[in-house]
């Protein structure tokens, strides 16, 4: 199909080369965080650790361990991740399912699909709410930090469609068979939409694990934080003071080692998930992006 | 079945919204939305009047275009070249891999950068290597920037990839044949099938980032920055944060917020008449 002239040739070794060296580039950082956490102290101290570790041992992921305060972190974070993609997607699948009815049946259905669209469009911006939290006191509940963004517009639009493609058919012989809305959304629908269901979950997650800044915002007792908040704190603005920690603990924390080993904790779930989310999202980003 | 979600979307996005009163009032806690003082349009001039209000404005308008440009022009010659590859178990690998920093949070990300580019850091070290001094990439104003626009890039070009991927796979490859049976050769083919093929979805997804342009990208600067590169570094919300909620000028800070929304709100609705016009684009 190419002419396989020589410089058609070269080009492909050097783009070869190209490519490689960039998605390396992608990876090194973490594969060197990774290669500090497992290296000893005094190698990493001096800055001599790049991408293999020196001096192999698990002492920083012990301490990390050890260290209470980032095992109520991981415990809340964990906690927050699981109720807010169970609460999400629960309020997701219903409204995705009533406003996946066409105008027919649901005759104010455009006036709903506008009232969430414009919470893309247009906020009331941090402060407000702020207050808003402050005033609903759900300052330092686990509430603040899953109710703000239970409803996520551009998931909700990507399940709307989802829902559209299932067959009519289906839907309408479970209706004759005498089932309700709910029991065809639970028994039709969401088994159909399986993939679309974990793309979408798996996204939450995703978000939930890795939001950090409600948590700083909506959360003042360094004992409730998330894990993403707690290592925004304690790795990257250093500020020790919001953990009440002692010097022995405070030596540890500040070990470059076990930063390394806290950062990759925090990372770890995201490396674990992305296999599965990666299957899906390409279809998933294209059908929100390039719909026609 | 709609009004859990309702609900939810009234309380946490339509009533701040009202809250937005605040940017016209003298607002203090203790008085409430009710009881504080009405001023007008003063924290809007004291924005356009205060000279750190401004640098703010300007810093966050030179950061995301430069993000916008080379985010633009990354991936699209990205593309290009991961589209000629024709070993599909090299093609998938490379694209696995350049996907993955998307998905990893800012605190994450800014903990391992600013480790890395640390005085002497891995990057540092790497350029004294080859004889470079080191480089102060976070304590200094325009390196700051620099590197917020790179990393950046580097988190995002893989992940806005796949859209123009999705184009190319959409070029019909009988235009491809007809070139090649008029004797262009591969460059040839790119200059004038590949390229303008691309065009169209380059022209959409550059104006529908338009809509961000008062975005600096809070997740990034937040984790990135300190007081050193306040000056050239600083963006809107970080500057919203550090003044309404750290130093607890709430009105200042909603009419700096709202500024930044209204203006995003007119960008989002003018881009996505030009993107609808120049392209037929659609989305709803």
């Amino acid at each position: 199909m190419y002419n396989r002239t020589t410089s058609y040739r070269i080009f492909t070794v050097i783009n070869y080369i190209l490519l490689t060296l960039v998605s390396i580039s992608c990876i090194l950082p973490l594969v060197h965080i990774l290669a500090v956490s497992f290296s000893g102290s005094a190698p990493a101290n001096a800055n001599l650790v790049t991408l293999i570790p020196i001096d192999f041992n698990t002492d920083a992921y012990a301490k990390t361990f050890n260290n209470p305060n980032f095992h109520r972190a991981l415990l809340i974070g964990i906690e927050r991740t699981l109720l807010g993609t169970v609460v999400s997607m629960v309020l997701l699948s219903l409204a995705a399912y009533a406003l996946s009815k066409d105008s027919h049946g649901f005759r104010s259905r455009s006036f709903y699909t506008w009232f969430f669209l414009f919470t893309m469009l247009f906020s009331g911006g941090i402060v407000p709410s702020y207050m808003l939290i402050r005033n609903l006191h759900l300052m330092n509940t686990i509430w603040a930090l899953v109710l703000p963004v239970a409803i996520n517009v551009f998931n909700m639009v990507l399940m709307m469609n989802f829902f559209r493609a299932v067959p009519k058919d289906l839907e309408e012989a479970a209706l004759l068979d005498g089932a309700g809305h709910f029991r065809t959304l639970i028994l039709v629908y969401l088994p159909v939409s399986m993939p679309a269901i974990a793309t979408i979950s798996l996204f939450t997650m995703v978000s939930h694990w890795n939001s950090w800044f409600d948590g700083l915002l909506y959360i003042s007792d360094y004992r409730k934080y998330p894990l993403s908040t707690f290592l925004q704190t304690i790795i990257v603005q250093q500020d020790f003071n919001k953990i009440n920690a002692d010097v022995n603990e405070l030596q540890n924390i500040s070990q470059r080692t076990v930063k390394a080993a806290q950062i990759f904790i925090g990372m770890l779930p995201i490396i674990l998930v992305y296999p599965f989310l990666q299957r899906y999202f390409v279809k998933g980003i294209i059908l929100g992006a390039v719909k026609e | 079945m709609l009004l859990p979600a309702v609900l939810i979307t009234i309380i946490f996005s339509y009533v701040p919204m009202g809250g937005l009163v605040m940017a016209f009032q003298n607002f203090k806690p203790y008085d409430g939305i009710w009881g504080s003082k009405f001023v007008g349009l003063e924290h809007f001039r004291y924005l356009f009047e205060y000279p750190d209000s401004k640098q703010v404005i300007i810093n966050t308008l030179v950061i995301s275009s430069l993000k916008i440009c080379f985010g633009l022009i990354v991936p699209f010659v990205f593309a290009i070249l991961l589209n000629e590859v024709r070993k599909m178990f090299f093609k998938r690998i490379v694209q696995t891999l350049v996907y993955l920093p998307h998905f990893i949070s800012w605190v994450i990300l800014g903990a391992i950068i600013s480790d890395m580019l640390n005085s002497n850091g891995l990057v540092n070290q790497t350029l004294q290597m080859f004889g470079i001094e080191p480089i102060f990439w976070l304590g200094e104003g325009n390196w700051f920037r620099f590197t917020l626009v790179v990393s950046d890039i580097w988190q995002n070009f893989g992940f806005n990839t796949i859209v123009f991927l999705a184009a190319l796979a959409g070029v019909n490859p009988s235009l491809y044949e007809a070139a090649e049976v008029d004797g262009a050769n591969r460059w040839k083919q790119t200059l004038y099938i590949t390229i303008p093929s691309m065009i169209p979805i380059a022209v959409v997804v550059g104006t529908l980032s338009l809509g961000n342009i008062l975005n600096g990208g809070f997740d990034q600067v937040f984790n990135l920055y300190n007081a050193l590169v306040y000056d050239k570094g600083d963006i809107i919300d970080t500057f919203v944060y550090r003044t309404a909620i750290l130093n607890g000028q709430y009105s200042f800070g909603t009419a700096v917020g709202m500024f930044k929304s209204v203006v995003g709100l007119i960008m989002i609705l003018i881009s996505y008449r030009l993107a609808y016009k120049f392209a037929g684009y659609r989305i709803f």
